[in-house]
């Protein structure tokens, strides 16, 4: 084996992490090799460096809101769902009764309707394609892959 | 009165996916202070760590349904909780691109230490001012393993199932984030600091 074969194992001889085994197999190798024995002895030293390393430990505060904040977020999801689905039914509805309105009108001249209908059709297309798209998305999202 | 303490995980999942927010709030009480503190080591500061967290939780309870009833849940929201921070991560580099000039390529996002913020780090000087900058130039990929290892104190067992891979890949991600590291600090601005 060469000492390519050998130098994950260094890190787990480094972090402790070996079985018996591994860990006396290492040993050998690093005795007849000295460019493992330089390798080894300059991750000790950055092993030493960023284990002095320590990040601040956040106030109290944080941790008494940290639930309070996702609690917030969770319950507005819900808001906004409703609120979605409301919009989406009324603006159906409201858009069905305008078109109805329309043709029965009988003061509006055929031009008039045609343009007025033409305008309502474009937001109904312009509508379905954002939904289309947004779906499209969702389901590449990302995290619906996540690995479980 | 029923008492309900949540010691089993499974038990805590399963009303989880019931829509059980009690439940949740036990789960979030218990790994919060993990997740918050690995976002701050991929991120580097602590404002984005917090709300990086705190959605990553939120988006865990939206999905909870989709995690398999004999999986746990650390590893799962673990994912999503990377996934976000390399997205904030990328969204970040690209708006210092956009906004910074460009010096002949030179990469301006990893001359900086990637945004993170010196003041996380206890009792700073320079040398470990220059340690925690060399880490935000890694790779998010080689990042990931150190600060799991060294800031998270993670086993290679624990870090094999938050990364779903081997033992063996974890020591061969760990041999090369730490390779370059050694080579970060050795080429550090201004002057030699570390002689490894």
């Amino acid at each position: 084996m060469t000492c390519e074969n050998y130098r994950d194992l260094m890190m787990g001889y480094l972090d402790d992490e070996l079985t018996a085994e591994q860990k006396k197999a290492f040993e050998a190798h690093l005795a007849g090799c000295s460019h493992c024995r330089a390798e080894l002895e300059s991750f000790i030293k950055l092993k030493t460096i960023t284990d002095d390393v320590a990040l601040l430990e956040p106030e109290d505060k944080l941790w008494e809101n940290y639930w309070g904040n996702i609690y917030n977020r969770l319950e507005r999801g819900v808001g906004w769902i409703l609120f979605g689905i409301s919009a989406i039914l009324l603006l159906i509805y409201g858009g069905f009764k305008m078109i109805e309105e329309i043709i029965r009108d009988p003061a509006l001249g055929l031009g008039l309707k045609i343009g007025l209908l033409a305008l309502i059709a474009g937001l109904a297309i312009l509508l379905v394609s954002l939904v289309r798209e947004r779906l499209y998305f969702r389901s590449r999202d990302r995290y619906k892959d996540v690995r479980r | 009165m029923q008492i309900c303490t949540y010691d089993n995980e499974e038990h805590l999942l399963e009303n989880c996916r019931k829509g059980s927010r009690d439940a949740f709030e036990v789960l979030v009480k218990r790994h919060m202070k993990d997740a918050y503190r690995i976002a701050a080591g991929l991120v580097g500061n602590s404002d984005d760590a917090l709300e990086l967290s705190q959605e990553a939780f939120y988006r865990a309870f939206r999905n909870i349904r989709h995690l398999n009833p004999q999986s746990k849940f650390f590893p799962w929201f673990y994912q999503i909780l990377k996934n976000l921070c390399f997205s904030h991560l990328r969204k970040r580099r690209l708006r210092r691109t956009s906004a910074l000039p460009q010096i002949d390529g030179e990469d301006l996002t990893a001359a900086d230490g990637d945004g993170f913020d010196p003041h996380l780090v206890v009792e700073r000087n320079e040398s470990k001012d220059q340690v925690w900058k060399a880490i935000g130039r890694l790779s998010p990929k080689h990042r990931e393993v150190i600060i799991l290892r060294h800031f998270r104190d993670m086993s290679y067992e624990q870090m094999a199932e938050a990364l779903f891979c081997s033992t063996g890949t974890v020591m061969s991600r760990l041999y090369h984030a730490r390779k370059k590291l050694k080579e970060t600090l050795e080429c550090a601005k201004g002057g030699h600091v570390y002689d490894l």
